[in-house]
């Protein structure tokens, strides 16, 4: 184990330990922090495993062919629908999309469709949608996820490029 | 959830028949990405527990609604790429912001960067696409929320 897994694993002590005396001795911040932190780590340990084994079975049964052809440098307008797709169902937040742009790197998918793949995934989650709809209108909605389209497409089509062009690889 | 991992048992008791070493493979690389992934995930929950604390959602709500024309977008952008709240808590405060006075345009900035942009999720991001490029596509996606929100305010007539 190196010094800086030993710092971190420290430090995340000294926050439970922080948290834990904040309760013992009634420090409001301290408990707000702590109360706030389980809220997290529960919404997000629910999702996570699901996450995980999906990107599990993704990398066994899904071949580096199928993601290359249908979402390689070739593959044209088609590897973004398949990234729009994806995106939809997408559950939780950034947190899960970035371990699936991983797998999906590992499978040949270019980077302008994983660009594409992980904003389509902030802004067309179907159940966030469906839940704007309701809640902040339908013009409010539609003016933004409209406007979002053309934006991410083209800014993720430029990046991926200049990207390429450096040589850059995505971190495995 | 419970519909989601229903799901997951089908699909992963047929993997499981259709082919079991593939299927352990399978749960084997999930293991090994979850733990590479547990420290960052880790600490991005403690920054993000913490910054809850500075910038709670009543203080949220109440940065919306107050009048800064024009300047309400950047002020909703910027507390939308610094919290990290989930999209059910998000939309329901934002609507209640909106019903208070709150510009659309402010909110559309709020909540686009609220899921584009990540301050908190960064240690994450960092360990899949290195810092540099964490940092312009944090940056792009802010300007995108920002021509979003203007866009925004000029069909609710909020801007020209």
């Amino acid at each position: 184990m190196n010094l800086f897994k030993k710092k971190k694993i420290i430090l995340f002590l000294m926050f439970i330990m922080f948290i834990s005396l904040s309760f013992a001795i009634n420090f409001d911040s301290g408990k707000v922090i702590g109360l706030n932190f389980i809220k997290f780590s529960k919404s997000m340990l629910s999702i996570l495993p699901a996450a995980f084994i999906l990107i599990g079975l993704f990398e066994v049964w899904v071949s580096k062919e199928k993601i290359e052809a249908h979402m390689g440098s070739g593959s044209g307008i088609r590897g973004y629908l398949w990234a729009l797709i994806l995106a939809g169902p997408t559950v939780g937040g950034l947190y899960v999309a970035f371990p699936i742009a991983q797998a999906l790197s590992k499978k040949g998918a270019s980077l302008s469709v994983i660009l594409f793949y992980i904003s389509a995934a902030a802004i067309y989650r179907i159940p966030m949608t469906l839940i704007e709809f309701s809640l902040l209108g339908v013009k409010f909605t539609l003016i933004r996820l409209l406007v979002a389209l053309p934006l991410i497409f083209i800014s993720s089509i430029i990046f991926g490029n200049f990207l390429k062009k450096q040589n850059y690889q995505i971190l495995s | 959830m419970i519909l989601l991992y229903s799901f997951l048992l089908i699909i992963l008791f047929i993997s499981f028949l259709v082919d079991r070493q593939k299927t352990k493979k399978a749960i084997k690389i999930a293991w090994k990405g979850f733990m590479k992934l547990l420290p960052p995930f880790l600490q991005m929950l403690i920054i993000a527990s913490i910054v809850l604390l500075f910038v709670s959602p009543s203080m949220i709500s109440m940065v919306l609604g107050n009048n800064y024309g024009g300047l309400s977008i950047l002020v909703g952008a910027i507390v939308g790429s610094i919290v990290l709240i989930p999209g059910f808590i998000a939309y329901p405060l934002t609507a209640i912001s909106l019903s208070n006075g709150a510009s659309y345009m402010a909110s559309a900035a709020f909540v686009t960067t609220l899921m584009m942009v990540g301050f908190v999720t960064f240690p994450i991001e960092k360990k899949v696409f290195g810092t540099k490029v964490t940092i312009i596509r944090n940056v792009i996606s802010f300007f995108i929320a920002i021509i979003i929100a203007l866009v925004v305010g000029v069909f609710f007539g909020e801007i020209f």
